[in-house]
């Protein structure tokens, strides 16, 4: 049995999955409820001036018969009196003393209201602290969340507000909405953040009703734009959580959050920089018990690899992330079809011939009258489309091709080049 | 020289013809169909299985990838979880109450436990260590389904366990009695071992009552547990049937697991008494070791036979035969070996105890088919002997329990599986004496743990 513990920026947990801040989080009873279920830690409900939400909230995109591959909400954050939260956080954080409990806090751009929130939720003895500067909907067009969240300055300002009281580590948690997360990572980090949190929900619009014409969900007529998440998403958290784990100028524990449904998500994230992480959607979609399988298959997949803790695989691969121009230009691999288990589908062959290079034929075996697909490897450019596209897992192999030239990056045969050009210069 | 040839030809048939004959999921296939599972709440598939295994939660697991979680689910539930895979009735269990039966169709449950049972096999898992010692002895009477799962439970618990088994492998009618081309040997052997490298000891060849007496078990264990399943196949009390060719169907299926098979039934004409599981094990080795013609007789008809709907449409695809409403009156021989049967027609008449139309014989309806072989298999007998040994109350064999407690009339003996089988519309199950053993282990442990708690 591996040691499952994690520590984040000084914050104790019993493993590294936690429940996001949203309604899985909402109340001391669904709090309670998950951590009796297994989960090791939850970021409450977002707390701050109690608001109105509109009914109707949530859609879902459901793609070829799979149900929730993304979700998208139009949820504010907490609309429950802030006495009534703190009151069930205490009686929770006392029930389960080693679980770990977050506030998560919104307030406006006031240093006065966030002194007096981180004061009132330290009282109760939360674990941590995480300040949403990430929701893309309805708090934003008030001036707070994302519209925080995309501007570095006041992202600095607020943390250094907050951590001119606060006593326990403060997480910083950043919306997607924004080209370079860097930038936001950085002025959290330079306010004096002790972790980054990420993502939160993408602006998003989940379609159109084609009977009624009207944005999918609606309220009473009209829609807007609200927050994407759920597996579709993944892609674009573990992306931003690479990006931040290797730059220096960042340098403080991740939060990662994200599309994570299973272990296998929640390794990746680790991997690439994550101390912990955070759920929603597959919670929302398949109720807390599926912490039993994220817990027990990484604790698998850790003594099967004879890894003692789970810390000790975080950001194991983050030094393989880099930027294109240091790929090497001379590697090279191919498509192999195994025939064994190829299934003759063609979809390789037409992916490749109208899509890509034109490299896989349709050969009739003479003896056998059969039809094999055959990829020409001196014409396969190795785009990965055909072992994409293909239904069988494992059937098509990208194999590497062994090069007689010497690594060679973008990077390093333009100053090559640049050199070659100067010492002409210098020769004429 | 090519008399050899169509020895070893007529031999690799046969051997062929004893593979197990369902297919494992490929893999994109339990990928998808694991995929496909809603993994629903309080799911009634779990409440449809006898021994409770969280089944939306090992398909999950199959589905993430996490294959020794998967087998440990299934297996922490159902300590012969690889063999239920195989030969439990799933349609009437977990996959006949899967919700999809309404949306669309059922999860292949057994298929996708066998995937997940099948690769810890195939990877050489240990799925369950032993409990910290507690210093308490039980012994188990039986090594089959109810008592291995008896033994794991309490070897969990920290007893220290032996197995009594008759046999010389232990495993019951998993190992020596459900034919191979439906359950490999391997597979049972297999959950023995998983339970044999907890530290409990399997006494194999020891036979309970002649070997060591129930006594001597009672002095020197805290409890006893009876799981001796049933016995042979019994008698059919009619005139012929020492000839040479008539068998019992139990032996018959026994012999394909344990010696090379031969082609004595290659071309033959063979007749089945019975309609029980049994019946169709008989029925379809026979016709697997190469019988021409193999006729399943029953004194009912099709609506009262015993054996589950997938065995009546295996041995159906097995081209096995059915004839309804006739019985055997004598059994014909030449020259000490069996040339026909004498059958009479029957009618249904009253309804019995269980609900059953009792058949009765049409007078002067008798008539002579021509056989080569009548292989019995008409039940199992009870234990009696055995049973009374220990001193036990029992009707018919049948040994009463406490409802819950597994406890029988003798204080320290508790009996589950086969041996506690009322009958009923269908046969005895594996996957009901594993749960039978299983509880009855709690139940032990409960007794046991009362006993030793100092009186106040
Ligand atoms: C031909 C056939 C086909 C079947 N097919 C199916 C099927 O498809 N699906 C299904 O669910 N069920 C099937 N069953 C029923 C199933 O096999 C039984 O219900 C199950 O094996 C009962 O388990 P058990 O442990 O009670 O008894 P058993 O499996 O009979 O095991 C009892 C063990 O006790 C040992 N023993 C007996 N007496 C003594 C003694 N005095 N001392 C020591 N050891 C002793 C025996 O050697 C044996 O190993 C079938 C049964 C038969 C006969
Ligand atoms: C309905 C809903 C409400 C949410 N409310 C909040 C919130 O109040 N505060 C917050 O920080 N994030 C909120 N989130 C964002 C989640 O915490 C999380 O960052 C996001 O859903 C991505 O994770 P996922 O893909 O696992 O769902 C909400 C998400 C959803 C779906
Ligand atoms: S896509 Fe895969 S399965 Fe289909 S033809 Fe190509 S290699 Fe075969
Ligand atoms: S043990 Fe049998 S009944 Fe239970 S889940 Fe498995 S196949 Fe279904
Ligand atoms: S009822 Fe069917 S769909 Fe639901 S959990 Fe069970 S197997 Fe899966």
């Amino acid at each position: 049995m591996a040691d499952l513990r994690i520590n984040l920026a000084g914050i104790e947990s019993p493993n590294p999955f936690w429940l996001a801040s949203a309604p899985p989080t909402n109340s001391g009873y669904q709090v309670q409820r998950a951590f009796d279920a297994g989960w090791g830690g939850a970021v409450w409900k977002t707390l701050g001036e109690p608001i109105i939400n509109v009914t109707s909230r949530f859609a879902g995109l459901h793609f070829g018969g799979q149900r929730v591959l993304g979700f998208n909400n139009i949820e504010l954050i907490t609309d429950r009196p802030l006495e009534e939260n703190l009151k069930e956080m205490l009686e929770t954080k006392k029930l389960f003393p080693k679980h770990t409990l977050i506030a998560s806090l919104m307030v406006e751009h006031k240093r006065e209201a966030w002194h007096e929130i981180v004061k009132k939720v330290e009282a109760i003895g939360v674990d941590g602290l995480e300040l949403n500067f990430g929701c893309p909907h309805g708090m934003a067009e008030r001036g707070m969340g994302s519209a925080v969240g995309q501007h570095p300055d006041l992202i600095r300002q607020q943390v250094e507000w907050v951590k001119e009281v606060a006593q326990t580590p403060v997480i910083v948690k950043l919306t997607p909405n924004i080209t370079d997360i860097r930038f936001t990572a950085r002025a959290a980090s330079e306010g004096g953040a002790d972790a980054v949190s990420m993502i939160n929900t993408i602006n998003s619009l989940i379609g159109v009703d084609l009977d009624s014409w009207l944005p999918i969900p609606h309220v009473d007529g009209k829609g807007a734009h609200g927050g994407y998440c759920g597996p579709a998403v993944k892609p674009i958290a573990l992306n931003m959580v690479a990006e931040c784990a290797r730059d220096p100028q960042v340098g403080i524990p991740i939060s990662g959050i994200g599309g994570i449904s299973t272990w296998q998500d929640a390794v990746e994230f680790l991997l690439m920089g994550a101390s912990g992480v955070q759920v929603c959607t597959a919670a929302m979609h398949h109720g807390f018990r599926i912490v039993e399988d994220m817990i027990d298959g990484l604790n698998n997949y850790l003594d099967e690899r004879g890894i003692a803790s789970v810390m000790d695989i975080v950001g194991k691969a983050v030094h393989t992330y880099s930027d294109w121009g240091h790929l090497n230009l001379n590697y090279k691999v191919v498509a192999r079809i195994h025939e064994e288990t190829c299934i003759n589908c063609n979809k390789c062959h037409i992916a490749c011939e109208d899509t890509s290079h034109q490299c896989i034929d349709i050969v009739t075996d003479e003896m056998t009258g059969k039809e094999r697909l055959v990829v020409r490897e001196e014409d396969c450019v190795g785009c990965n489309l055909c072992s994409i596209v293909c239904p069988v897992e494992g059937t098509i192999e990208m194999v590497e091709i062994p090069s007689d030239q010497p690594p060679l990056s973008w990077n390093q045969r333009q100053a090559a080049l640049a050199a070659d050009r100067s010492c002409e210069a210098a020769q004429e | 020289m090519s008399v050899r040839r169509e020895e070893t030809k007529t031999a690799s048939m046969l051997q062929a013809n004893f593979q197990e004959v369902v297919p494992a999921l490929k893999p994109k296939e339990a990928i998808d169909e694991a995929n496909r599972c809603l993994f629903c709440y309080d799911a009634p598939c779990i409440k449809a299985c006898p021994t409770s295994i969280d089944i939306p939660s090992f398909i999950k697991k199959i589905a993430t990838g996490n294959l020794l979680g998967s087998a440990r689910t299934i297996m922490e539930a159902n300590p012969v979880g690889a063999s239920c895979a195989r030969v439990c009735p799933t349609e009437e269990l977990c996959e006949g109450a899967c919700v999809l039966n309404h949306a669309s169709k059922p999860i292949m449950i057994g298929l996708l436990q066998r995937h997940a049972t099948d690769w810890a096999i195939k990877n050489q898992k240990i799925l369950f260590h032993a409990g910290e010692q507690n210093g308490k002895r039980v012994a188990i009477v039986g090594g089959g389904p109810a008592g291995l799962s008896a033994a794991r439970e309490l070897a969990r618990l920290g007893y220290e366990v032996t197995v009594f088994e008759a046999r010389e492998k232990a495993g019951g009618l998993n190992t020596y009695g459900i034919v191979s081309f439906r359950l490999p040997q391997e597979v049972a052997l297999w959950e023995v071992e998983q339970i044999e490298q907890m530290g409990v000891t399997i006494k194999t060849g020891t036979r309970v009552g002649v070997d060591v007496t129930p006594e001597e078990l009672l002095q020197s264990f805290e409890a006893v547990l009876l799981a001796a399943g049933m016995g042979a196949v019994p008698m059919l009390n009619i005139e012929g049937e020492d000839l040479i060719g008539v068998l019992d169907a139990i032996s018959l299926v026994e012999d394909t697991k344990t010696k090379p098979l031969t082609d004595l039934m290659l071309g033959k004409k063979v007749v089945v008494i019975g309609a029980g599981n049994t019946a169709i094990d008989g029925a379809t080795a026979s016709k697997r070791l190469g019988a021409q013609l193999v006729q399943i007789l029953y004194r009912r008809t099709e609506k009262e036979m015993t054996c589950y709907e997938f065995e009546y449409e295996f041995a159906k695809q097995d081209g096995v035969e059915f004839r309804w409403l006739v019985a055997p009156t004598r059994i014909i021989g030449e020259n000490g070996r069996v040339t026909g049967i004498e059958l009479m027609r029957m009618e249904l008449g009253e309804p019995d105890a269980k609900g059953r139309r009792r058949p009765e014989p049409v007078p002067g309806s008798e008539f002579v088919m021509e056989v080569d072989f009548v292989v019995k298999a008409i039940g199992q007998t009870r234990h009696v002997d055995l049973i009374e040994m220990f001193g036990l109350q029992h009707k018919n064999g049948i040994v009463e329990i406490e409802e819950g407690t597994y406890r029988t009339s003798h204080p320290h003996v508790y009996a589950a599986g086969d041996v506690i089988f009322g009958g009923g519309n269908t046969d005895a199950m594996v996957v009901d004496a594993a749960n039978h053993g299983k509880r009855a282990a709690h139940a032990i442990h409960t007794a046991l743990e009362a006993k030793s708690q100092p009186v106040l």
